[in-house]
């Protein structure tokens, strides 16, 4: 008997602890379908209204579009220099490896609101008015750590005889880098890449302090928190969801097949 | 979010091979924006918080200086915040580290042989990472407001005093802080206890070890890289987070946070010396926690 319970305990409370974090996200997603005339608080009607005519809501429209062209153009520049970064990291000896180490590090270990409040100090001492691009350089400047992050660590698995072979064969620096080991590490750069791009698109804190009058996805909930957000929030926040979730799944079950067929081989 | 990074930074590193100036040329540019847009603010940071008052007494205008006493005047004005945000930061840390161990061994070890449950669960853990914080943490707020049903059932059982709210308590705050930073606690300890080698478990208790003794002296050690990064990747930014604390979310006016002081002083008050000060002496309690830390684990564990 005690056996038993001893086998189901911990499933059962996996279980739950699952259920209890779907929560906040089934109760978003629930209120997205929810017809509202002042406030989005209590449950009234049962209407697809909020989901066909997004865009009737103007500022959150805006606000949608703002988000995903700032995790754009920060996800390209960040992936770009962050890799760059993982490459000499992982295949190249060079002085000063501890402090770069430590210089990638630090932003991953700061508090956003320090790095919000600096950055903001910093655009205020220079006389640099806020907006849309100081919101891309702060989030350039966070995702950046976790790019280069991801990348190493697939630098790391890779075949350095690999490359070798492709020299041995003639190839040209440029050849070798563009043949052989840009292919191997686009899953690397893709998964850095997507990372970057999920965390300027939820990113709050650095983006207040360096918004401006502009507004993005994350600040225009913050603000519009006071007076109740409309239910056009709720459908794109849990539109990103189901279209995130997707794409993880489907990466996912693809690798995790995979490395069940290696491992029967 | 550094569990991606953390989940695959296992790997044994290849010794670097070439030594070249290359290495500079890829290099270069994201270090000099490192160096502009992360290292020079916390410099702006400091110079800003010596700032004094401008002689023309105009509101947000300040001239350079080097006055010591904003410092004072931030922990004199905000020192019961200060104090809260390590309390919260502490128990919603110890909280989260609690909920999520089970659920990482569960994953890492017992669903170990079953790659497609380990995917969906893994996935399920992240999932929380895709629709905005803001809206999960407001729908916590209107789970627990006084009109709902929760509430309602609360207070019908008398768990809960009948003029009692459950939002803008300490409780509602650290609950929502807990929640948020979940998986930021469970991703790195499943990464550890993935690779956790089975057979020194069998080890354990083949020389009689009870299950217990076999968890305290042999799994838990050997998980703890996983739990000091998770517990540094929730303690961290919860010390800084202003959110949940918020009164327009989980919050009340006396639950306000360090956060929140710097969000009023910074963006409302304009108050930049002392929202500066306060960002400093944040950040110099971060760095002194952490290097404690990674002097512990060693800063390549942690990357």
């Amino acid at each position: 008997m005690k056996l038993s319970l001893g086998k189901w305990l911990l499933p059962s409370y996996v279980a739950f602890a699952f259920i209890f974090m779907m929560i906040p996200i089934a109760y978003t997603f629930v209120f997205s379908f929810n017809e509202t005339e002042k406030s989005n608080i209590a449950w009234k009607r049962f209407t697809f209204e909020n989901w066909l005519n997004v865009c009737d809501q103007q500022e959150v429209c805006n606000a949608f579009g703002n988000s995903i062209a700032i995790a754009v153009i920060a996800t390209l520049v960040a992936t770009v220099l962050g890799t760059a970064i993982a490459i000499a990291l992982g295949r190249y000896k060079f002085k000063g490896r501890g402090a770069t180490n430590l210089l990638l590090f630090l932003p991953m270990a700061t508090p956003e609101v320090v790095m919000g409040a600096g950055l903001a100090a910093q655009f205020l001492n220079v006389g640099i008015g806020k907006g849309f691009w100081t919101i891309v350089i702060g989030h350039i400047m966070f995702t950046l750590s976790f790019v280069v992050v991801t990348v190493k660590a697939r630098v790391a698995t890779l075949d350095p005889r690999l490359e070798e072979a492709g020299k041995d064969l003639y190839g040209s620096p440029a050849s070798v880098f563009w043949r052989i080991t840009f292919p191997l590490l686009l899953p690397g750069i893709m998964a850095a890449a997507m990372l970057a791009f999920a965390l300027s698109f939820d990113d709050f804190i650095i983006t207040q302090f360096n918004a401006g009058a502009e507004t993005t996805f994350p600040k225009f909930i913050y603000t519009a928190a006071a007076r109740g957000i409309p239910p056009e929030a709720n459908v794109l926040g849990s539109a990103v969801f189901f279209v995130a979730i997707a794409i993880v799944l489907i990466v996912q079950l693809r690798s995790s097949l995979k490395a069940r067929r290696l491992a029967k081989k | 979010m550094a569990f991606v990074a953390l989940g695959q930074g296992s790997s044994k590193t290849v010794e670097p091979t070439r030594s070249s100036r290359v290495a500079f040329v890829l290099l270069a540019p994201g270090v000099i924006y490192l160096g502009l847009f992360f290292l020079t603010p916390l410099f702006s940071l400091i110079i800003t918080s010596l700032k004094t008052a401008s002689m023309t007494g105009e509101i947000g205008m300040y001239d350079y200086g080097l006055e010591f006493g904003n410092y004072a005047y931030a922990v004199s004005q905000y020192g019961p915040q200060i104090l809260r945000s390590f309390v919260y930061a502490i128990i919603a840390t110890v909280m989260a580290l609690l909920i999520s161990y089970p659920i990482a061994y569960f994953i890492g070890v017992k669903a170990r042989n079953k790659p497609v449950l380990q995917a969906l669960l893994l996935t399920l853990v992240i999932a929380p990472f895709f629709i905005s914080f803001l809206l999960r943490t407001l729908a916590w707020k209107q789970i627990f407001s006084n009109e709902s049903p929760v509430t309602q059932v609360l207070q019908a059982l008398t768990l809960l005093p009948a003029d009692q709210n459950i939002i803008g308590t300490d409780f509602a705050v650290i609950f929502g802080l807990t929640y948020n930073f979940i998986p930021f606690m469970t991703l790195p300890i499943y990464t550890s206890l993935e690779r956790l080698d089975l057979r020194l478990v069998e080890a354990g208790s083949d020389l009689y070890a009870s299950p217990a003794k076999t968890f305290w002296r042999i799994t838990l050690p050997l998980s703890m890289p996983g739990v000091i990064s998770g517990t540094l990747l929730t303690f961290i930014p919860i010390s800084g987070d202003y959110v949940s604390a918020s009164r327009d979310f989980l919050g009340d006016s006396d639950t306000s946070m360090l956060g929140n002081v710097v969000e009023a002083t910074y963006l409302r008050m304009q108050d930049y010396p002392t929202a500066s000060a306060l960002s400093v002496m944040l950040m110099a309690a971060i760095v002194i926690i952490v290097s404690t830390y990674v002097r512990r684990a060693g800063t390549e564990d942690l990357l």
